[in-house]
């Protein structure tokens, strides 16, 4: 074990954004050079925002082994922040833009804590029934708060138009980036250990001096604020919000995606919310009764995964290009063991 | 070995640990399941660096006593000083921080992490950066991850587990489960180690290797360790003082010797006997 090559931290950063980076010029090139139509555009971005959220979802679901349905609320929360922030703000911009997006997570984040306390008291079915609760009272209240309260704030049934149009392959590119940084930092940490050991085992964690209550919170409000984050690029996206766009089959979609990438496994988020982001507009270009049948598709899609990789389709494996390299380094003297590695987690 | 003392409160102490105060004492500890009651009158007091031992026949409320210590169960009566601190109004998290780790008898660990994980779970206590240091994986980071490993490998290694480190804690054999099971309570740095039926499931030679890793672990760290044992050659072969208890109810306390000898212990064995 000790005699494996090591890269060393610094070096693995710098890989990491070297390719980021590489990603990053190779889009602006693309988009500017014409390649990339306004139509792909349009589904790059989709795609980004759905990556926020699911990978975000993953947190509660994956990490902490919860089952929360109102993930779409939390992102109507995100949403409506930033787009009533955005269309009131004296700023203008960028520095407007990224204040939205804060002001979203933070906004987000506090709905997480107050649905989280009490919700995290309960368990299984029950902590899904309640955030399925939460999820339908923020889509209601955004339908009638203004008609009940004579606001001019959500726009109601006819929705919040006219919010700013900030959203970029950029931006949502490095909310991407820094999405799935947070998150893995934070996984890869002893407050991540604590949250996927209340996942594995509610009464061994709090035998091991593990403070349960306080680490189901944290991923919670974790979750909930990214998936603010998603709804205000959303938002800022459509240039118009309507409450229906955050209803209870987004949360069951973003959840699919999370289960069929593998709960606990963010490369596994990363890639059925691509894949399930862009299979939707692949059917409508077919035609538009195929699509449809979109949510047909994905339950029968579930259900395969389900019966031939129950634990989704990466399992809880976390993909890691510089442990590849590694990998391939130390290829010649691996020696395999009997037994798997745990969770991929090898730093 | 060191003598046994006998003690005011019909407990009996090692002679080192007479001066220094108990590091557990238990008064007429007691619960009810509705009309069933599990543990009555549970009187007993442990030596700083005893090895002390419960046993008894099946379901006579041994695991029952330990979730009771460990606050898994909140006592209906009777009450519990750890290291002379009252530990009623404690939970199962905050018993932990007071000193009490312990196994389970049907293993608990985190099955889908990694040996590692494990063990850095049991020290999470005693690292202390920050999430904002985490996520931004600031020097401290770095500094109390390398520290808890190198403490996380060391610990691995009372059992010669350290090249386990990586592998997935559910895929271990029956008995290394066990064995870290243990290692991740000692993370914890209890001053009391509550091990459930360490020995089930193992081997006579494992047995008998675990036999002296409970001792090196007492004599290193200079805790008391209680443990749950059917296995009789380990029970009176290490433990020093040892407590029976049968239906709820301690029926006998003393040395290996003593208890050996008990016309009571003798009868709740052999009556178990006769009705199995
Ligand atoms: N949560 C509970 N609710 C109801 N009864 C319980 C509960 N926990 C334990 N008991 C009862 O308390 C009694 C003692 O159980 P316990 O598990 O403590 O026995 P034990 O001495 O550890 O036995 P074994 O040697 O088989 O492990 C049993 O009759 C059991 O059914
Ligand atoms: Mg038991």
């Amino acid at each position: 074990m000790n005699q494996e090559k090591q890269i060393p931290m610094p070096v693995r950063y710098l890989i990491n954004i070297a390719l980021l980076a590489i990603c990053l010029v190779a889009g602006n090139l693309l988009i500017s050079g014409g390649f990339i139509s306004s139509y792909y555009q349009k589904i790059l971005l989709q795609v980004g925002i759905y990556i926020i959220a699911a990978v975000s979802l993953n947190v509660a679901t994956g990490y902490l082994g919860q089952l929360p349905l109102g993930h779409a609320g939390f992102m109507a929360v995100g949403g409506y922040t930033a787009g009533i922030f955005l269309k009131a703000c004296p700023l203008t911009g960028i520095p407007a833009f990224i204040l939205s997006l804060v002001l979203a997570g933070i906004v987000a984040g506090i709905f997480g804590i107050i649905i989280g306390i009490p919700a995290l008291r309960l368990k299984g079915d029950y902590l899904a029934i309640i955030t399925l609760g939460f999820g339908e009272i923020i889509r209601v209240i955004l339908l009638n708060i203004d008609n009940v309260l004579g606001f001019k704030l959500t726009g109601g049934a006819g929705g919040l138009m006219g919010i700013p149009k900030y959203t970029s392959f950029n931006s949502v590119f490095l909310c991407v980036v820094i999405t799935c940084f947070v998150i893995h930092t934070l996984i890869k940490s002893r407050h991540g250990r604590a949250i996927l050991s209340i996942r594995e085992n509610e009464i061994a964690a709090e035998s091991c001096g593990i403070n349960t209550t306080y680490y189901k919170t944290m991923a919670f409000v974790v979750s909930a604020f990214f998936a603010g984050v998603s709804g205000a690029l959303f938002a800022s996206y459509l240039g118009i919000l309507v409450p229906g766009d955050f209803g209870f089959m987004k949360s069951i979609e973003i959840l699919v995606m999370v289960v069929l990438g593998g709960m606990g496994s963010m490369i596994g988020s990363v890639i059925a919310a691509t894949v399930l982001t862009i299979v939707p507009f692949l059917l409508q270009s077919i035609s538009q009764t195929v699509a449809d049948y979109r949510m047909v598709i994905y339950s029968v899609l579930l259900i395969v995964v389900m019966i031939f990789k129950p634990s989704g389709l990466m399992g809880t494996y976390d993909f890691s290009l510089t442990s590849l390299i590694q990998r391939l380094i130390n290829l010649p003297s691996v020696h395999e063991g009997v037994a798997k590695k745990g969770d991929g987690r090898n730093e | 070995m060191s003598k046994m003392v006998p003690m005011p409160s019909h407990s009996i102490l090692p002679q080192r640990d007479v001066d220094k105060t108990p590091i557990l004492e238990a008064r007429l500890l007691g619960i009810d399941f509705g009309g069933l009651t599990a543990v009555d009158n549970f009187t007993l007091t442990i030596g700083r660096t005893e090895i002390a031992g419960l046993i008894g026949p099946n379901g006579a409320g041994k695991t029952t006593v330990f979730n009771l210590l460990t606050k898994v169960y909140q006592p209906t009566r009777g009450t519990i000083l750890l290291d002379t601190k009252d530990t009623s109004g404690m939970n199962t998290i905050q018993v932990n921080r007071a000193g009490i780790a312990r196994t389970f008898q049907n293993i608990r660990l985190f099955k889908n992490l990694s040996v590692l994980d494990n063990v850095l779970i049991g020290i999470h206590n005693s690292m202390d950066y920050p999430l904002v240091t985490s996520v931004l994986r600031l020097p401290q980071y770095w500094k109390q991850e390398q520290e808890a490993k190198e403490k996380a490998l060391k610990l691995l290694s009372i059992f010669q587990m350290q090249d386990l480190a990586k592998y997935q804690a559910g895929a271990l054999p029956y008995g290394a489960q066990r064995r870290l099971e243990i290692v991740r309570a000692l993370a914890t740095n209890p001053k009391l180690l509550l091990l459930d039926e360490p020995a089930a499931g193992m081997n006579p030679s494992e047995t008998a290797e675990l036999m002296e890793n409970i001792r090196q672990i007492r004599d290193t760290f200079q805790i008391a360790i209680m443990l749950i044992e059917h296995d009789m050659n380990l029970v009176m072969g290490i433990c020093e003082g040892i407590a029976v208890l049968n239906y709820g109810r301690i029926i006998a306390k003393g040395t290996p010797e003593e208890i050996q000898e008990n016309p009571a212990v003798i009868e709740a064995y052999l009556g178990k006997r006769k009705e199995g």
